[in-house]
């Protein structure tokens, strides 16, 4: 069981009040009419599922409901940070 | 290979057992090989017994970081079925059933295949008018699977509780007659001593830690104990680590490993010869041979490698068995453990060539790999010894996630078992 701080509650809470929604910073492509198939699969489904560090997108489901990033270990389950929405992390991930 | 059978148990008996031939040798790989697997679970076993059975090619190496089937091989609770919803996946999985019903006395092995029935419960409608429209699509597709209503289900499973006063009341069933469950070790020892037979290598404690790619061709793999060896092809089949092994190689999948748990309880006296799964309240169980209650649990949302899970899903599990099995409420678990699950968007497996030449994934078998060990290994041999997929598997191509054909399983996937 995780136990995550919220950024924009400011407090720790159990990882059941907590929804992972996967890769973060994952940008829609601005024309997505211009795109190939190609591109296009690869925003959509193609990921990095990394064994190691990786910057994930959180949103505090049963709390606050808003989304904030984490960066955290994917073997030991360590999260190393966690940051709001539009800010970058300080850890960074290979 | 020495033949197992009864006379051979009496024989050996005779000496106190202690002159059995070893399973499988213990070799020294080779420099180059014509096929390295990577990765010896059962799909990887699987894959070397039919390449070197059905396709004539026997200098085959299968690398195993670990111990064969020390993976999810070890770590599934063993359902087969085949009763998927659309033809591509019903193909698939019914090779595979068709497989499994001969495989024993194929592989001169018993995997302890037990044809008992899979139960899917309905509580709502919504689950009613799903399961009958998986139903009727299988009748189409030529594989047994029917509705049973509350009634019925009682008389065929007392200790399920079909009453009104459950929480989520059961409307009815479907069931699978042919389904049921196997011995999940038995297969994995069953496809390497077959394999090993037939000249397979099966090189364990051997961890792969780089690709020897030139001009988007593979070479070779390096691996950490014996340098670099030598392929013309090369097939991965490592579950849980597909993106890793992916990431060496140089691209992503459209894959994402996370863990998923089972546990097991004290043997208990045999109550329950069949398996059920409930989509809906979210868990299932069967009862194993030795007595203990194999029950399953969902998956954590999120990207994780650490073979365990949470604690909050145990315990949503755990609620939903006694839900369905009141009787079951006292009785305690004695062992609890995670498997890593390589997950597809579409829940459905990729079993493909990839952008580099030669080299070949078999990944994204989820929630559900085990069912699908012989028909998974049958066809990416055939891919492996061709070059190009089975028409069974081409839908399976990872090329589907570009051009949009996906095998949306979520609702026959179901409950991640």
């Amino acid at each position: 069981m995780l136990h995550i701080y919220c950024p924009h509650c400011g407090e720790y809470r159990e990882e059941e009040e907590f929804h992972c929604a996967g890769q973060a910073h994952i940008a829609r492509p601005l024309e997505p009419e211009a795109c190939s198939d190609q591109e296009w699969g690869e925003y959509l489904f193609f990921r990095k599922n990394p064994r190691g560090l990786h910057h994930e997108l959180w949103v505090h489901a049963a709390g606050c409901r808003k989304f904030f990033n984490m960066t955290r270990d994917t073997q030991s389950y360590e999260i190393k940070e966690v940051y709001k929405i539009g800010e970058q992390p300080s850890v960074v991930a290979e | 290979m020495q033949k197992y059978s009864g006379f051979g148990l009496f024989k050996h008996s005779l000496t106190h057992h202690e002159n059995w031939q070893r399973v499988w040798r213990n070799p020294t790989p080779k420099k180059k090989y014509d096929v390295i697997i990577i990765g010896g679970g059962g799909h990887g076993l699987a894959t070397a017994y039919y390449l070197a059975k059905e396709h004539g090619i026997t200098n085959v190496a299968v690398l195993e970081k670990g111990h064969l089937g020390g993976g999810n091989a070890c770590r599934n609770t063993t359902i087969v079925r085949s009763n998927y919803l659309w033809d591509e996946s019903a193909a698939l999985y019914e090779h595979s059933m068709q497989l499994w019903e001969g495989l024993a006395q194929e592989l001169n092995y018993n995997v302890m295949f037990s044809q008992r029935g899979v139960y899917h419960t309905c509580h709502t409608l919504q689950d009613m008018r799903s399961n009958e429209r998986l139903v009727a699509a299988n009748r189409l597709q030529g594989i047994d699977n029917e509705m049973v209503d509350a009634e019925q289900l009682q008389k065929e499973i007392p200790s399920l509780d079909c009453s009104k006063n459950a929480r989520y009341p059961i409307m009815g069933a479907s069931v699978q007659r042919r389904a049921g469950n196997a011995r999940h070790d038995a297969v994995a020892w069953g496809y390497a001593r077959a394999a090993d037979a037939l000249g397979v290598d099966l090189i364990q404690s051997c961890e792969v830690i780089d690709m020897e790619i030139s001009d988007g061709k593979i070479t070779g793999v390096k691996t950490k104990q014996y340098g670099v060896l030598k392929a013309d092809r090369v097939g991965c089949v490592v579950a849980g680590n597909s993106g890793v092994l992916a990431k060496m190689a140089g691209f992503e999948l459209p894959v994402e490993s996370h863990p998923l748990q089972a546990l097991v309880s004290e043997p208990i006296k045999p109550f329950l010869d069949t398996v059920v799964m409930s989509n809906h309240v979210h868990g299932y169980m069967s009862q194993s041979d030795k007595g203990d209650l194999v029950i399953g649990a969902g998956i954590d949302g999120w990207v994780g490698y650490g073979q365990r899970g949470s604690y909050g899903i145990i315990e949503h599990t755990i609620q939903a068995i006694v839900e369905m099995f009141p009787c079951t409420s006292r009785v305690r678990m004695n062992r609890q453990w995670g498997g890593i699950v390589d997950a597809c968007p579409d829940a459905s497996p990729i079993i493909s060539e990839t952008p580099i030449k030669n080299l070949f994934f078999n990944c994204g078998w989820g929630t559900g790999g085990f069912k699908g060990t012989p028909g998974s290994g049958n066809l990416f041999a055939h891919t492996l010894a061709d070059g190009k997929p089975h028409p069974i598997a081409e839908p399976f191509s990872i090329q589907r996630f570009h051009t949009g054909a996906l095998i949306d399983e979520h609702g026959a996937a179901g409950v991640a078992h």
